[in-house]
This record gives structure tokens, C-alpha cells and sequence, in this order.
């Protein structure tokens, strides 16, 4: 009846993970505690949980984000603690089985509920209020989406208490992940988890194409657009082109390893390495989705901050779109090692290679935007410097990496390791943070603390060069990734100076903790009351901090790129208007949330081979999903008196601020 | 003192022109958009047997289970329900309720018939050893085949739904809108099958 | 009819068909079909000709049905979907041309049961 699921599935003879839960219990029942004490479920569910509002959304993603970044962190530090020890006769505290896990899970997290969530999120806030929109096309599927992403995350974070996870890396190479040599119920939690929130960020790459297609401003052709939505657009567009492979690829897995089919195993016909040749054709293309939107907030950022703006706007057009194009022509050098011939290396080889000259463009282009500007050093700005030179060394690692001879050396090795990260905290961790300090008084009405985001920053720089400098040495020096143990011991300072950088990347996630509580604390000090707190260039700053829940009382004109700036030129900025409208707005609908838990209950049901709660799960899903559609009651029109009246409250607010 | 509300000639505008046109034209573009996405999940399919077509590991291969007459009738049913469906949608855009409805039941019928011959078809391959797990061809072939005939139960269970929201509806914009969304949706999948047999079933007996 | 309203209506008709163009569409498919099944069932084609000519005769079969079933087209209107459709074929194309030159390349590569010592020095 509870198919392979039983009490033993519970580590209780592993101290680390009982701990971690005992925590995670009691913290749970602290916050469930206090949300019941203060009152306040009624108001979670009613404003944030069935919310269909963009920037609500993109709150939530972020969050999330955050909360799982600390979970990846914490594996992280665990991987680099275990390096530092385990030389020679000292095995480390973590046995080889739990370690795999433990790479495994950082690298899902990081990517999937870390980085994902993260420009999801900014995307939500920032696009429609870029581009003169009320919302996103789907308000509804915008919900169901988040939902769906947070069922994958919480997935993942149950294998660890209940069950295990995948031992495999985070893209789950067969064999291995087959159930020959992964028999427990870890690669599949892996799957669902990729499935479920698969689906949601599919769902979300559509919404925002049709988002950015069709509900520009009037006047906004495509050459008027900000960049940000630029790099939106190209990313959404990138993942609606590859999130289908991912998806049919785990399928083929779980064909395997439910129905013995025999896709990519070692017998019957079974060929593994066409796995591998899909899940990177998906792969390469996943990571210029998480790079590009950050691209976009650093062009934002650096424009904002240099008070100019942004140089060579059509070669960033360009430059982004030339990048989605060439990032389906890559995927090969992900496994150049693997069996094919000269040719199709040569072929991936140059193309890869031939990526990163729209990039360098991209680079030109931001340095062009500082000189002779006069630039503020705002954290925001000192994220956006560190990310530049940051990202071009690892840029340029990777088209190191890009030759095959000499990836035949350094494959797997720890320079690989540390080329990826070097772009993706380089790249990706230091663009949504900036973002997130960039856009933050938009969304919550105050400004972050100033001081520890410069902390923040600082310990994020020095404790990524710190940690990752050491492992591009290593790699040089022969070692492979993912080593549980090792016994050379020229390799053990350098694995200690990595550990260093890692504690100190910790601070820097304690400083971006402290931060928020901080600025919350001292909210009434740092109100931003002009709803333009950094005197920015495009539309979002036009309107209120945070920004009323249906955006623009009246959807501008646009005739110029960079609309709010000429508005604040010619004096037509932050003039009332003389009358209001009724506004047609979404209702909210507790429909994704809904549909996102019943998509809970199938994917741990077919984890543990519960099949009759599997078939409820589908069918709860199914079913809610027509019965929302029966629904005609999914909009209403808010009056105009009441938007008079919140605009007239903003407007006196502005005059007191001035 | 702050501008009164009620000074502010409050004008009683009807939403923004064209708004409820342009929300029916943004769903279908979005289903459109989605249904490329699904697209690309049959290519990876079509990809993958086509990779795996010769792996038959000693069992049986196309030549000897593929019934080309028994394909020729579910490409038939396929074709006429496709056809059957261009008939309700021209009766929606005459706005014919009835008419609509009455195509859209004849579709389902022929769909269901597809899938009756599908599933006949499946277990007659299980019961004799040719099973998805026998073999890497015969695992591509079901899941491919498999994935299309479960897209087409899908359109079965949407039909009935979207018949039963013209009754209980009407013809209104939401109900348009969808059936102009399983419209497209109805007639992909027989542009799936085309490549499903021309290069599962025709080429496999090669 | 006046002309213009003539156009008006074949434009329309091109967006949401008229029973004349399902016709000719289901006929067309039919036949196709009926060619495609003929080519294998008959033996009348050479077996070597056999693969071009049913991938021709299904390429055929799909382009008269985007036409005629799905509404493809050049005309204001239509041109969203043909636009997104034509991508989303050429990125079809590439992941699976490419998949399918990779995948062939290991496994000759990576499979040699009776290789040649030329063949194994050879550079692809």
C-alpha cells in the first residue's frame, strides 16, 4: 500500500542529517508557530499565496532563491571541509557514498532552485514594469509556475530526510543513474523534482514571450525596448526551445528505470551516451538562460550608474541574440572526451570559441558606458566592476577549455570546476545580487543598507578568488572533480585555501542575511518617496515605490529608449494626471497552488511506488486544472475613484518628498 | 491639502480598445508557442529512434511486428478526424453551436478509434514478447508512438470538455478561444503521425 | 461581390479555411498517403528510392496540411505562427541532424567491430 516507502527510509543512523533535520523541524514549527500567533495565514494566503500579481511572484522566486542558496552553501562548505581534511590517511568526515550526494545536490540546487528561481524572479518584477504592462500575459500560469518550481525544491530537500538523493552529479550520467548501479529512490527524486519544476520554468519561458511579444507599451517597437527585456526575451525564447529536450530526456530515464525499458542502458541495445548527448543539448543553452538576464541588469545598472546611457544599444541587441543563436551550436564540448572523432570536435571546438566574441562585444560595450560618465559607486556598481573582471577570466578559461587538446587534459578536472563557477558566481551570483539591491526599493517601497551590501560584496570577491584560484592550480596539477579522498599531498594547501574562501563567501551570505534584516529594521528611515531613489533612465522608476498593484494608472506613450529619463528632462516626469480610468486587472486564484501540491503528492507518490496515490495526485491535478477553466469569474475591473485614490496618495507623498 | 478625489474628473473609459480580441489572439499565440515546445519533446523522441532503430538486440525488428494494412487504418481514422475537426471549426466561426458540436463528437469518435486500434495494436506486441522493455528499439518505438497516442487521449478528455462548455456556455470568446487552441492542437498531432509513419512504421520495413 | 470584399473574404478564408479548402486538403493527404503506403506495400519502387521517396511524399503531406489544416501562410495574419513555426523547424533540424551526425560519429568511432587500421587513422 505505501509501495517501497517504510520507516527505514528515515537516515536515522546518520548524526549529520538527523541534526540538520532536528533544526529544520524545530525551525519549522517556529515560523508555523509564529505566522498562527501573529495572525497572519489569512494575509499569506489571500495576498502572497494565491497572488497572480508579477512582482509578487518574482518575490516569491527570489526568495525562494535565497532559502535554497543557503542549502547549496551549506553543501558546499561540506565539500570544501571534507577536501581540506581527507589527504592521505585521513578519510574526512563524510563517507563516499553521502559525498556524492552531496555534490549532486549542490550543483541540482544551485542550478535549478538557486540560479533559476533568481532570474525568474527579477524577470517577473521588472519586465512588465519595463515595457508598460500591467502584468504578464498569464497572470495564472505566472502562479502556477512559481508553484510548480517550489514543489521541485521541496522534493529536493525531502531526500534528504526522507529516502536519499541521486550519488550521480547533477546531470545524472546513465549508467549510473540507471537502476543497475542507482537502485534507491535518490535518481528519482531527481527526476520529478526536474520535472515538476521543468514544467514551471517551460510554462514561465512562454508567458514571458508572449508577455514581451504582445503587451508593450504603444510606441514601443522592439528597437525602444531596455535591454534587460532584451536578454528576457532571448532567454525565455532559449527556454522554451530547450526545457522540452530536458524534459523528454528524464523521461526516457524514467522509462528505463519504471518500465525496464532500455534507453540508455548497457544491455538490450541501450546507448548511454545519447543521454548524454541530449541532456547537454539542453545543457549549453541552460546556461546562457541563467547568464543573459544578468547581462541585462548590468547594462540596467551600469547606465543608472555612469548617468549615461548605456553605449552601442543595437550591438547589445545584436550581441544577445547572436549568443542565443550560437549557444544550440556549443553543446558538444561538454563531452569532447567521449568518443567522437576529430571532425565533430573541431566542429564544436571553433564554434565554441566563436562565442565568446558577441560576449566581448557585451564587455566593450559596459566599459564604453563608464567612460566619461560619472559613475557613483553604489553596491550595485561594485558588483557590476567585480563581474567584469571576474567573468572575463573565466570567459577566457572557457575558451581554453574550448580546444580540444586541451580539454583532453583538463576535463573533469578541477580548472573545469573552476571555469563554471567562475562564470556562474562571476556572472550569474553577482548579477542577481545586483539586481536584487538595483530593484529591491521598487518592489518593497525602501532602499537596502548600503553598508552591508558593500560587505557582502567584498566578501563574495575575495572569497570566490579565494576559493577558486586554488582549483584552477589543481586542475593544472592533475586533480579530478568530485574526489571524496585523495593522497597527493602537494594538492592539500591549496584545497585549505579553498576552504578559507569558502568561509568567507559564508560571510558574505551572512552580510546579504544581515542586510535584509537591517534594512527592514530601518525601513522608515530609507522610504524611497519619488519611486526613483538611484535617478534611473527606464520606465520602471516612473512609478511609485513599491509599485501600485496594477502598475501604470494610465499605460504610457513611449517615443523614446529611454522614456522615464527624457520625461525627467522635459518636465513631464511626475505630473498628475487629470483624470483615471477603470483598470482590468486578474483576480488571484489558488489554482496554482492547488495543482502545484496535488503535482507533489503524484511525484513522491512515483518515488516511492505509491501508485494508487500517484493515480490522485494526477487525477487532483487534471481535475483542478478543468475546473479552473470552468471558472468565468477570473477578472474584475478596479474603479477609478480607487485608483484616484491611491494615486493621489503617492502624488502628495512625492510633493512632501521634494 | 492633497488633490480631492473628487475634483478629478473621473472618466468612466471602456477598457483599453481592442483588449478583449488582443487577450484571445495572446492565448492562442502562447498555445502556439507551446505547441512548438512539443515539438521539440517529439524530435528529441524521433532523435532518439533514430538512434536506437537498428538496436534490436536479437529480438524482433520492424520488418517482422509492423502490420502495414493495420497502420493504413489508424492513419485513415487520423486523417478523417483531422478533417471532421476543420468542419466544427468552421461551424464555430459561423457561429453555429450545434453544428460545432456535432463535428467535434464525430472527431471524437474517430479519435477513439485511433485509439482503440493503438492499444489493440500494443498488446497484441506485449502478449508476444515484443514488449517496450525487450529491446532499445522497441523501448523508442513504444515511447514514441506511446507519447503521441497519450497526446491523443489528451485531445479525447479536452473535447469533451470543450463540448460540454459550448452547451453549458455557448459559443462565448473563452469557449472560442480554446477550441481554436485544440483546433491546432488536434490537427499537430496528425502532422506528428505523418513523421510517425512514414519513418517508424514505412521506413522500419525497409 | 465587389473586389474588395472578395480579397476580404479570401483572406479570411486563408485564416480559418472554408469547407472547399479542408476538402481540398483531407483529398490531398489521402492521396499522399495512399503514395507513401504504395511505395512500401507495392513493391513498384526501387528499394534504394524508397526512403527519398516517402520522406518526400511526408514532407509534402505536412506542408499541405500546415496549409490547409493549420493555417499557415504569408498573409498579415498567419504570419506570427509561420514565422514561429519556421524557427522552431530550423532549431528541429539542428538538434536532431546534429544529434543524429554526433551520435553516429561515437558509435562508429566507439563500436569499431571489424575496423580497418586506415579507417582508424582516419581523422573523422
Amino acid at each position: 500500500m505505501l509501495g517501497k516507502l517504510s520507516l527505514d527510509a528515515i537516515p536515522f543512523d546518520e548524526p549529520i542529517i538527523m541534526g540538520t533535520g532536528a533544526v529544520v523541524a524545530l525551525g519549522g514549527v517556529l515560523i508555523l508557530g509564529l505566522i498562527t500567533y501573529y495572525g497572519q495565514w489569512k494575509y499569506l494566503w489571500t495576498e502572497w499565496i494565491t497572488s497572480v500579481d508579477h512582482k509578487k511572484i518574482g518575490v516569491m522566486y527570489f526568495a525562494l532563491g535565497l532559502v535554497m542558496l543557503v542549502r547549496g552553501f551549506a553543501d558546499a562548505i561540506m565539500m570544501r571541509a571534507q577536501q581540506a581534511i581527507a589527504n592521505n590517511d585521513a578519510a574526512g568526515y563524510l563517507p563516499p557514498h553521502h559525498y556524492d550526494q552531496i555534490f549532486t545536490a549542490h550543483g541540482v540546487i544551485m542550478i535549478f532552485f538557486v540560479a533559476t528561481p533568481f532570474i525568474l524572479g527579477l524577470m517577473n518584477v521588472v519586465v512588465p514594469l519595463q515595457i508598460g504592462a500591467r502584468d504578464v500575459a498569464y497572470p495564472f500560469v505566472n502562479s502556477l509556475g512559481f508553484w510548480l518550481s517550489a514543489v521541485g525544491a521541496v522534493l529536493v530537500m525531502l531526500s534528504m530526510f526522507i529516502g536519499d538523493f541521486a550519488a550521480t552529479g547533477w546531470v545524472a550520467y546513465p549508467p549510473l543513474s540507471e537502476l543497475g548501479y542507482s537502485p534507491t529512490v535518490g535518481v528519482d527524486y531527481y527526476i520529478w523534482s526536474l520535472q515538476v519544476s521543468g514544467l514551471g520554468t517551460t510554462l514561465a519561458g512562454i508567458n514571458f514571450v508572449v508577455t514581451i511579444l504582445r503587451m508593450r507599451a504603444p510606441g514601443m517597437n522592439l528597437m525602444k525596448m531596455p535591454v534587460f527585456v532584451w536578454t528576457a526575451l532571448i532567454t525565455n525564447i532559449l527556454i522554451v526551445a530547450v526545457f522540452p529536450v530536458l524534459t523528454a530526456t528524464l523521461a526516457m530515464l524514467s522509462m528505463d528505470r519504471y518500465f525496464g525499458m532500455h534507453f540508455f542502458t548497457n544491455e538490450l541495445g541501450g546507448n548511454a551516451m545519447m543521454y548524454i548527448n541530449l541532456i547537454w543539448v539542453w545543457g549549453h543553452p541552460e546556461v546562457y538562460i541563467l547568464i543573459l538576464p544578468c547581462f541585462g541588469a548590468f547594462s540596467e545598472i551600469i547606465a543608472t550608474f555612469s548617468g549615461k546611457p548605456l553605449f552601442g544599444y543595437k550591438s547589445m541587441v545584436y550581441a544577445t541574440a547572436s549568443i542565443g543563436v550560437l549557444s544550440f551550436f556549443v553543446w558538444l564540448h561538454h563531452f569532447f572526451t567521449m568518443g567522437s572523432g576529430a571532425n565533430v570536435n573541431a566542429f564544436f571546438g571553433i564554434m565554441t570559441t566563436i562565442i565568446s566574441i558577441p560576449t566581448g562585444v557585451k564587455l566593450f560595450n559596459w566599459l564604453f558606458t563608464m567612460f566619461r560618465g560619472r559613475v557613483r559607486y553604489h553596491s550595485a556598481t561594485l558588483w557590476t566592476i567585480g563581474f567584469m573582471v571576474t567573468f572575463a577570466v573565466g570567459g577566457m578559461t572557457g575558451v581554453l577549455l574550448a580546444v580540444p587538446g586541451a580539454d583532453f587534459v583538463l576535463h573533469n578536472s578541477l580548472f573545469l570546476v573552476a571555469h563554471f563557477h567562475n562564470v556562474i558566481i562571476g556572472g550569474v551570483v553577482f548579477g542577481c545580487l545586483a539586481g536584487m539591491s538595483f530593484w529591491f526599493p521598487k518592489v518593497f517601497g525602501f532602499t537596502l543598507n548600503e553598508f552591508w551590501g558593500k560587505v557582502s560584496f567584498w566578501c563574495w570577491l575575495i572569497g570566490y578568488w579565494l576559493a577558486f584560484t586554488p582549483l584552477y592550480v589543481l586542475g593544472f596539477m592533475g586533480m579530478t572533480r568530485r574526489m571524496n579522498h585523495y593522497d597527493v599531498p602537494g594538492w592539500h594547501p591549496w584545497l585549505v585555501v579553498a576552504l578559507v574562501g569558502a568561509v568567507i563567501i559564508g560571510a558574505g551570505i551572512l552580510a546579504l542575511i544581515v542586510q535584509i534584516a537591517v534594512s527592514i529594521r530601518d525601513r522608515k528611515q530609507n522610504w524611497d518617496l519619488t519611486g526613483d531613489p538611484w535617478d534611473a533612465r527606464s520606465l520602471e522608476w516612473s512609478t511609485a515605490s513599491p509599485a501600485p498593484f496594477y502598475n501604470f494608472a494610465h499605460i504610457p506613450d513611449i517615443t523614446s529608449l529611454e522614456q522615464h529619463w527624457e520625461d525627467k528632462e522635459t518636465g513631464r516626469a511626475g505630473v498628475q494626471p487629470r483624470y483615471y480610468e477603470d483598470i482590468h486587472m486578474p483576480r488571484n486564484t489558488a489554482a496554482g497552488f492547488v495543482i502545484s501540491a496535488f503535482s507533489f503528492v503524484l511525484s513522491f507518490a512515483l518515488i516511492w511506488h505509491i501508485w494508487a496515490l500517484a493515480v490522485i495526485g494526477l487525477i487532483g491535478m487534471i481535475a483542478t486544472f478543468i475546473a479552473r477553466s470552468y471558472d468565468r469569474d477570473v477578472d474584475y475591473y478596479v474603479p477609478a475613484a480607487e485608483v484616484a485614490r491611491i494615486e493621489s496618495a503617492r502624488y502628495a507623498l512625492t510633493r512632501k518628498a521634494a | 491639502m492633497n488633490v480631492s478625489v473628487t475634483s478629478i474628473p473621473v472618466a468612466r473609459a471602456t477598457h483599453e480598445h481592442g483588449h478583449a480580441h488582443d487577450a484571445g489572439s495572446n492565448t492562442v499565440l502562447g498555445f502556439w508557442i507551446y505547441l512548438m515546445s512539443d515539438c521539440l519533446i517529439f524530435s528529441c523522441l524521433f532523435a532518439t529512434f533514430g538512434v536506437l532503430a537498428e538496436n534490436t538486440a536479437g529480438g524482433p525488428s520492424g520488418r517482422e511486428l509492423f502490420d502495414l494494412p493495420y497502420v493504413a487504418g489508424e492513419t485513415l481514422l487520423l486523417l478523417i478526424s483531422s478533417f471532421t475537426f476543420g468542419m466544427a471549426a468552421l461551424g464555430m466561426h459561423a457561429g453555429g453551436r450545434d453544428r460545432m458540436i456535432t463535428w467535434l463528437a464525430i472527431t471524437f469518435l474517430f479519435g477513439a478509434g485511433f485509439i482503440g486500434m493503438e492499444l489493440q495494436e500494443f498488446t497484441h506486441l506485449i502478449a508476444e514478447g515484443a514488449g517496450p522493455g525487450r529491446s532499445a528499439f522497441l523501448s523508442a518505438y513504444f515511447t514514441l508512438v506511446g507519447t503521441h497516442g497519450l497526446h491523443v487521449t489528451a485531445g479525447l478528455g479536452w473535447l469533451a470538455v470543450m463540448m460540454h462548455q459550448a452547451i453549458r456556455f455557448g459559443l462565448d470568446d473563452v469557449v472560442r478561444r480554446r477550441v481554436a487552441c485544440l483546433s491546432l492542437f488536434w490537427h499537430f498531432l496528425d502532422l506528428i503521425w505523418i513523421c510517425v509513419f512514414t519513418f517508424v512504421y514505412l521506413r522500419g520495413v525497409l | 461581390m465587389s473586389g474588395s470584399s472578395v480579397a476580404a473574404h479570401a483572406a479570411h478564408d486563408a485564416s480559418h479555411g472554408s469547407v472547399k479548402s479542408y476538402v481540398v486538403g483531407f483529398g490531398l493527404s489521402l492521396v499522399l498517403t495512399a503514395l507513401s503506403f504504395g511505395t512500401l506495400m507495392s513493391g513498384l519502387v526501387p528499394h534504394d528510392m524508397a526512403l527519398g521517396t516517402i520522406t518526400i511524399l511526408a514532407v509534402v503531406q505536412l506542408l499541405v496540411q500546415l496549409v490547409f489544416f493549420l493555417h499557415l501562410g504569408a498573409a498579415p495574419e498567419q504570419r506570427n505562427n509561420t514565422v514561429i513555426f519556421l524557427l522552431s523547424t530550423l532549431l528541429i533540424a539542428t538538434i536532431v541532424s546534429g544529434s543524429l551526425w554526433v551520435m553516429h560519429n561515437a558509435n562508429v568511432n566507439m563500436m569499431p567491430t571489424q575496423m580497418t587500421l586506415e579507417r582508424a587513422m582516419s581523422k573523422d
